[in-house]
C-alpha cells in the first residue's frame, strides 16, 4: 500500500486526479495521477531528496521545473531499459514507472562518498591537473578509474536496448519552437495565413509557463485559452504539433534536428512502434519561443534540497498541484519573484518570509506580503541555510544587518531570466548583452530565424503574445503568404530595468554556481586569480557548463563572477557557445534503424541463395555479401581452401564475380574516353576482344584495375574492383562530365544489372558448351583467349561471354541479366556435375590470383605505381591519360622503390606472416634496414608451400636472392627466396588451350 | 546543408559527395616545362574564406556533377551549375 499523496494540493493543478498511477522510486512504492512529471509527484509525495551530486556527492533535490535541471538526475526503467541521467523534472509519469537515485552507495541518505565534502578543498578548480600529476603512469591504471567511479553520473545498461528509433524527414513553411503563449500565437498566425506549419513543444502538454501562472487571456484562464489555441491549430490542414519533441539543433539550409520522445511515456513501446524519433525538419522560416530559464542566486548552500528557482515552485503548485513544501520563504530581486508569494498563499502554503534583495523595496511586493501576512524585508539577504538532506530554516540578513531565522522547508529564488537564445547561438550567432534587462539577448540569427516571446526578453504576457503573432505573421509573409492583420498590437511598456544581485557577500556555506558539475562560486574566483579571464577558458578549467545541462542556469552567473573579479561589468566577459543538442540526445536516436545487422544495407550477390544452400561461410567484401569459401562436413578451413584451389585446377570450379563493378561505356568516342582513363590503350581494342588495364590517379600512383571488354564499335564494357565499383564510376563521370565534356560518351554502372560467374578449370569449356544453345562455337581457335561475345544460353537467355580468367587456368566468365542469376548458377552446377564442378568463394579465388601474381587489393593500396606493381611498360608513351604527367617523376619510376616480387620461404613449413617487413638477409632488423612488405600470403596447394607477394626495392632485378621477413609484432623472423610474383603456370599456356 | 541540384531540385547534404575547388584546369601541355603547372593543378588548393567554386557529385541522385558557390565563412550556397559547360 503506497502512502499518500502527502503534499497533494486540493483544488490545484492540471493532473487528472481521477486515476492514480502507481511508481517506484528507490524501491519505495509511490503514486501520482496523469499530468505528472516524477517530479511533480515527487514533491506531490513529500519527497525532496533525490539525487548525490556529481563530484561532492551532496545532497540535492529538485531545481526546476523543466529540461534546464541540473540537479534531479535518475535512472529510469530497469535491465535492458535502464536510462541513466534522466532528468525527472520532464519525465512524464506513467503507471509502473521505476526509477532510482544514482551516485550514492549504500543509500541516497547515507552516501558515504560525501566524505568527498570534506576534501573539497583539494578538489577545487583545476585539482585534476594539480593533484594527480605524479607519477604519470599512474593516471590512466589508477587516477582515472578512480575518479570515474567516484564522480560518476548514472549506469548505462548493458543489455542490447529492446527497443528501437526512427528517423524521419519533415518539410514546412514556418516551424515554430515552442509551444507557449508566444509559440501558439505565431503557429496560429502562421497557419491562418496559409503557412506549412510545424509546432514543436518540449513538453507533453501545450502551453509553457501558462500552464505554471494564474494568468488570464482574454478573459478566461491561460490553460483553457491554450486549448482552444491547441483546437484550432489541429483543425488547420497544413498545421502538425509535434508534442515531446524537443528542437536540439540548428543546421545549414534551414535545416533543424528534433527528437520525439514517442512513447517514453509508456513502460513499453507498443508493437512496432519507436521509442524515440529522430526529426530532420526542413523549414523555409522558423521561429524561435522557446521561453528564458531563470537563473539561480548565489548564495551559501544555495544546493539544498528545498532550495528552488521561484518559477519552479509557481509551476508545482498551479500546473501540478503538487507543493514544494509548507512553510516557504521567497528569495528574489525582481517582482516577479514574488508573485510566488502570492501563489503560494492563495493555495494555501505559509510564506514565512519575503526577502527582496534590491535596495528600494518594492510597493507590489510589499503588497502581496500584506496579503500573505508575512514579513517583507528589502534589501535584505540569505546569511545561510540550515538543514543538509533538506532545508528546515533560513537566516535572513535584513539591510542593517541585523538576522533573524526563519522556519521553511521550500526556498523559492529567483535572480532574474535568461532568454532561452541556445539554439541562435548553433550557427556561431553571438548573443548581446541587454544594459535594461541584464541579460544576454539573441545577437545574429541563424539565416530564416526569427526570435518571440520570452527568448527574446519580451517579460509581459501581453508582450509574449503580441510578438508571437508578429513572427508568426512576418515568417508566412516571407514564405508568400498573405496574413491578415494583427489582433494583439505590441504592447506599449517599458523594459522594466533589472538590477541583478547575482551573488550574496558574506554568506555562509558552499556557493553553487553549476549545480550539475558541482563547481562552486570559490572554483570561478580561483580560476580568474589564476589568470583564466574569458569564459570559454574557465569553462574549461573548471568544467563549469559542461554537463549534460550546457550551463543553462549557471553560465550567466559564472560571468557575473568573472567580472566581479576582473573589474568589468557582465556584458564585457563575454560568453561560451552553445552547440548541439540543446539537451541530451542518446546515440540509439541518432542511429535509429541503422544497428547491428541493419547498420548498413548488405548486398547479396545473385547466386547468395545457393550458395546459402551449400552452407557456404560468408565474408563482408564492402556492402557485400560473398561467399568466403563452400566447406563440407568434416572439412578444416584450411583444407575446404585447398579442395576448392585444387579442384578448379584439375577440373572446374564456378564463383560468382558478380560483386566486380560492371560499367557499360558508350559512344563515338568511347574507346578515345577509355585511352584517357587507362595507362594503356583501348581504342585499337578489336571488336570482341578484351583487354586488362590499369588506371591511376591523377598524381600517378595506381587507383584501379580490371579489365575491358569491347562489344561494339562504340559499346565497352568496363569491369573495377568490387572495393572501387562507386569511386571508379564517380570518377570516369567526372572525367566525362567535367575534363572532357566534347567527347561524345556515356557511362553508367551496370552492376547490379549482371549476374557473372567464373567457370575456371581445364573442363570449363565443357561445362559452358554445355549451357550455350547449339550452333555456338567457343573452341579456341574461334574464341581465343580474351575472346568476348553476346550468346545465348539453356534455351534463349541472352547473355555474354568472356574468356578472361584470374585463377591462371583455362577460364570463362558467363555474363547473364541479373534476374536469371539464381537459375543460371543452378544451371552451370548441373552442366559441371558430370566434370566434378565445385563453388568456389574469395578465399580460393585469392589463393589462385596470389599463385598468378595479380595484384588486387593488398597491392593496389594507394601507395603503389605501375612502375610498382610490374606494370610501367604497360603505360602508353603516345597519349595523354589520367596520371600519366605526375607518375612520370623521377621518384615514382626510379628502380629503388619498393616493386612486386614474389616470396618463398627457405623453411617450406613456415608461414609468411602478411604485413612483415624485408630486411636484407645479414641486416639488423632496425627501420633503416626496411626495404618493403609483405602484401598477401596464401598456402598454395599447388607448390606445396606458403608463399607470399612482396613489394621490395629494387625487387626485379633481386629474384633469388634472399631476405630477411621480420614481423617485430608478432615476433617472427625467416629467410625467403625473392621470385617471380607468378607462381604457377608463368608462361600462360593453361590459358590458351 | 541543402544543395539545389539544376536537376532534380533542392535535396539534402548526404546526397552529394564533395570533390574540391572546381576553378583548378587540367594542363593539356605534357612538356616538362609544363610540370609547374601539374603540380599546382594536383597538390595546391587555395582555402579562401569566403567565396568558393567548387565541385560536388550529386552520387545519391542524378550523378550530376556540380559546381556549386559556397561561402565558406557561412556555408551559404550562391549559386549551383551543371559543371558540365553548355549543359
Amino acid at each position: 500500500m503506497a502512502p499518500p499523496q502527502v503534499n497533494r494540493l486540493r483544488d490545484k493543478g492540471l493532473v487528472d486526479r481521477k486515476k492514480v498511477l502507481g511508481f517506484n522510486f528507490d524501491g519505495t512504492r509511490l503514486t501520482g495521477h496523469p499530468g505528472d512529471t516524477l517530479a511533480s509527484a515527487l514533491l506531490a509525495n513529500g519527497v525532496r531528496l533525490v539525487a548525490r551530486s556529481f563530484k561532492y556527492h551532496r545532497p540535492r533535490g529538485i531545481l526546476t521545473a523543466g529540461s534546464e535541471e541540473p540537479n534531479a538526475l535518475v535512472e529510469l526503467r530497469t535491465n535492458a531499459r535502464r536510462e541513466p541521467n534522466t532528468r525527472a523534472t520532464t519525465v512524464e509519469l506513467y503507471d509502473g514507472l521505476n526509477a532510482a537515485s544514482q551516485n550514492r552507495w549504500p543509500s541516497l541518505k547515507y552516501d558515504l562518498l560525501s566524505v568527498n565534502q570534506l576534501a573539497s578543498p583539494i578538489f577545487g578548480a583545476g585539482f585534476y591537473y594539480k593533484t594527480f600529476m605524479w607519477p604519470a603512469s599512474f593516471w590512466e591504471k589508477v587516477y582515472e578509474p578512480m575518479i570515474r567511479r567516484a564522480a560518476g553520473l548514472g549506469r548505462a545498461a548493458s543489455a542490447a536496448d529492446p527497443d528501437h528509433c526512427e528517423k524521419s524527414n519533415a518539410f514546412c513553411d514556418v516551424l515554430v519552437i515552442g509551444g507557449g503563449a508566444a509559440g501558439l500565437s505565431a503557429a496560429l498566425s502562421a497557419a491562418k495565413a496559409g503557412a506549412r506549419v510545424i509546432l514543436c513543444d518540449e513538453d507533453f502538454r501545450l502551453g509553457g509557463r501558462l500552464l505554471s501562472e494564474r494568468d488570464q487571456i482574454d478573459g478566461r484562464p491561460a490553460h483553457e485559452w491554450v486549448a482552444a489555441a491547441e483546437a484550432e491549430l489541429e483543425s488547420l490542414p497544413d498545421c502538425r504539433i509535434l508534442r515531446r519533441t524537443s528542437v536540439f539543433g540548428v543546421y545549414d539550409g534551414g535545416t533543424y534536428a528534433a527528437l520525439e520522445r514517442v512513447n517514453d511515456h509508456l513502460p513499453v513501446p507498443p508493437a512496432h512502434e519507436p521509442r524515440q524519433r529522430l526529426w530532420r525538419i526542413v523549414a523555409k522560416r522558423a521561429v524561435l519561443c522557446a521561453g528564458a530559464f531563470e537563473r539561480p542566486i548565489l548564495f551559501g548552500d544555495n544546493d539544498r534540497p528545498g532550495v528552488m528557482l521561484a518559477g519552479a515552485v509557481r509551476t508545482y503548485v498551479n500546473r501540478f498541484g503538487a507543493a514544494p513544501g509548507r512553510h516557504a520563504v521567497v528569495f528574489g530581486d525582481n517582482d516577479d519573484a514574488f508573485r510566488t508569494a502570492a501563489d503560494l498563499a492563495d493555495a494555501g502554503i505559509a510564506v514565512n518570509a519575503l526577502v527582496d534583495a534590491r535596495r528600494e523595496p518594492s510597493e507590489a511586493v510589499q503588497a502581496i506580503a500584506e496579503a500573505a501576512r508575512a514579513p517583507y524585508f528589502a534589501a535584505a539577504s540569505i546569511g545561510s541555510v540550515r538543514g543538509a538532506h533538506g532545508i528546515k530554516s533560513v537566516l535572513v540578513k535584513d539591510a542593517k544587518g541585523a538576522t533573524e531565522q526563519f522556519d521553511c522547508d521550500v526556498l523559492a529564488m529567483s535572480g532574474g531570466w535568461n532568454p532561452a537564445l541556445n539554439l541562435t547561438t548553433h550557427l556561431n550567432g553571438k548573443p548581446v548583452w541587454d544594459h535594461t534587462l541584464s541579460c544576454l539577448m539573441p545577437g545574429d540569427l541563424p539565416p530564416g530565424m526569427r526570435v518571440a516571446g520570452a527568448a527574446s526578453g519580451k517579460g509581459s504576457l501581453a508582450a509574449c503574445l503580441a510578438s508571437g503573432e508578429a513572427a508568426g505573421a512576418d515568417a508566412a509573409r516571407d514564405c508568400g503568404f498573405s496574413p491578415s492583420a494583427l489582433r494583439r498590437p505590441a504592447p506599449r511598456e517599458e523594459a522594466v530595468p533589472a538590477t541583478p544581485t547575482w551573488q550574496v557577500e558574506k554568506s555562509r556555506g558552499k556557493v553553487f554556481v553549476d549545480f550539475q558539475n558541482d563547481v562552486a562560486a570559490s572554483d570561478v574566483k580561483l580560476a580568474t586569480r589564476e589568470g583564466f579571464r574569458v569564459p570559454e577558458h574557465v569553462k574549461r578549467y573548471t568544467t563549469l557548463g559542461m554537463a549534460t545541462d550546457q550551463g543553462k542556469t549557471s553560465n550567466l552567473n559564472a560571468a557575473a563572477l568573472i567580472a566581479a573579479q576582473t573589474g568589468r561589468y557582465v556584458g564585457a566577459v563575454g560568453t561560451t557557445t552553445f552547440r548541439p543538442p540543446y539537451t541530451p540526445v542518446s546515440i540509439a536516436a541518432l542511429a535509429g534503424h541503422h544497428r547491428g545487422a541493419d547498420f548498413r544495407p548488405t548486398r547479396l550477390p545473385p547466386s547468395h541463395a545457393f550458395a546459402e544452400e551449400q552452407g557456404a561461410v560468408f565474408v563482408e567484401v564492402g556492402a557485400w555479401m560473398r561467399a568466403l569459401i563452400f566447406p563440407r562436413p568434416g572439412e578444416r578451413p584450411q583444407e575446404t581452401v585447398n579442395r576448392e584451389v585444387e579442384n578448379t585446377r584439375t577440373n572446374v570450379g564456378v564463383c560468382d564475380v558478380s560483386t566486380l563493378g560492371k560499367i557499360d561505356v558508350q559512344g563515338a568516342d568511347a574507346g578515345t574516353f577509355l585511352d584517357r582513363v587507362y595507362i594503356n590503350g583501348f581504342a585499337k581494342l578489336a571488336v570482341g576482344k578484351a583487354r586488362y588495364g590499369l588506371m591511376l590517379r591523377e598524381d600517378g600512383f595506381a587507383m584501379d584495375d580490371g579489365t575491358t571488354a569491347r562489344l561494339a564499335d562504340d559499346h565497352y564494357y568496363m569491369t573495377t574492383t568490387t572495393a572501387n565499383a562507386l569511386k571508379v564510376s564517380q570518377h570516369l563521370e567526372y572525367c566525362q562530365q567535367v575534363l572532357w565534356p566534347e567527347l561524345d560518351v556515356q557511362t553508367v554502372s551496370v552492376t547490379e544489372q549482371w549476374a557473372q560467374y567464373a567457370v575456371a578449370g581445364p573442363k570449363s569449356r565443357k561445362v559452358v558448351e554445355a549451357l550455350l544453345d547449339p550452333g555456338q562455337d567457343i573452341s579456341n581457335e574461334v574464341f581465343p583467349y580474351m575472346a568476348c561475345g553476346e550468346f545465348t544460353f539453356c534455351g534463349g537467355v541472352k547473355g555474354r561471354l568472356f574468356r578472361l580468367s584470374f585463377s591462371g587456368e583455362l577460364a570463362f566468365e558467363v555474363a547473364v541479366p541479373a534476374r536469371y542469376g539464381d537459375a543460371m548458377i543452378r544451371a552451370i552446377i548441373e552442366a559441371g556435375a558430370p566434370h566434378g564442378i565445385a563453388p568456389y568463394g574469395t578465399e580460393p579465388l585469392g589463393v589462385m590470383r596470389i599463385e598468378k601474381g595479380h595484384a588486387a587489393g593488398p597491392e593496389l593500396n594507394g601507395q603503389t605505381t605501375a612502375h610498382d606493381l610490374g606494370l610501367g611498360r604497360m603505360a602508353s608513351t603516345k597519349k595523354d591519360f589520367i596520371g600519366r604527367f605526375m607518375g612520370e617523376r623521377e621518384a615514382l619510376t626510379e628502380a629503388e622503390r619498393a616493386s612486386l616480387v614474389g616470396l618463398k620461404p627457405l623453411d617450406r613449413a613456415a608461414r609468411i606472416p602478411a604485413g612483415a617487413h624485408l630486411v636484407p638477409r645479414e641486416a639488423d632488423v632496425v627501420a633503416a634496414n626496411d626495404q618493403g612488405y609483405v602484401t598477401s600470403m596464401a598456402y598454395s596447394p599447388e607448390l606445396g608451400t606458403w608463399i607470399a607477394l612482396a613489394m621490395l626495392s629494387n625487387g626485379p632485378a633481386r629474384h633469388g636472392e634472399v631476405v630477411k621477413v621480420c614481423d617485430p609484432l608478432r615476433n617472427t623472423e625467416m629467410l625467403a627466396e625473392v621470385c617471380g610474383p607468378c607462381f604457377v603456370d608463368p608462361e600462360g599456356g593453361r590459358l590458351r588451350v | 546543408m541543402r544543395i539545389k541540384c539544376p536537376y532534380c531540385g533542392e535535396r539534402a547534404l548526404e546526397e552529394f559527395s564533395y570533390r574540391g575547388d572546381a576553378t583548378v584546369k587540367r594542363p593539356e601541355s605534357l612538356e616538362p616545362s609544363a610540370r609547374e603547372a601539374w603540380v599546382d593543378y594536383v597538390y595546391f588548393r587555395d582555402n579562401p574564406a569566403g567565396l568558393h567554386k567548387e565541385h560536388w557529385h550529386h552520387s545519391a541522385g542524378c550523378h550530376a556533377w556540380l559546381e556549386v558557390t559556397r561561402d565558406t565563412r557561412t556555408h551559404e550556397i550562391i549559386d549551383v551549375a551543371f559543371a558540365e559547360k553548355g549543359r
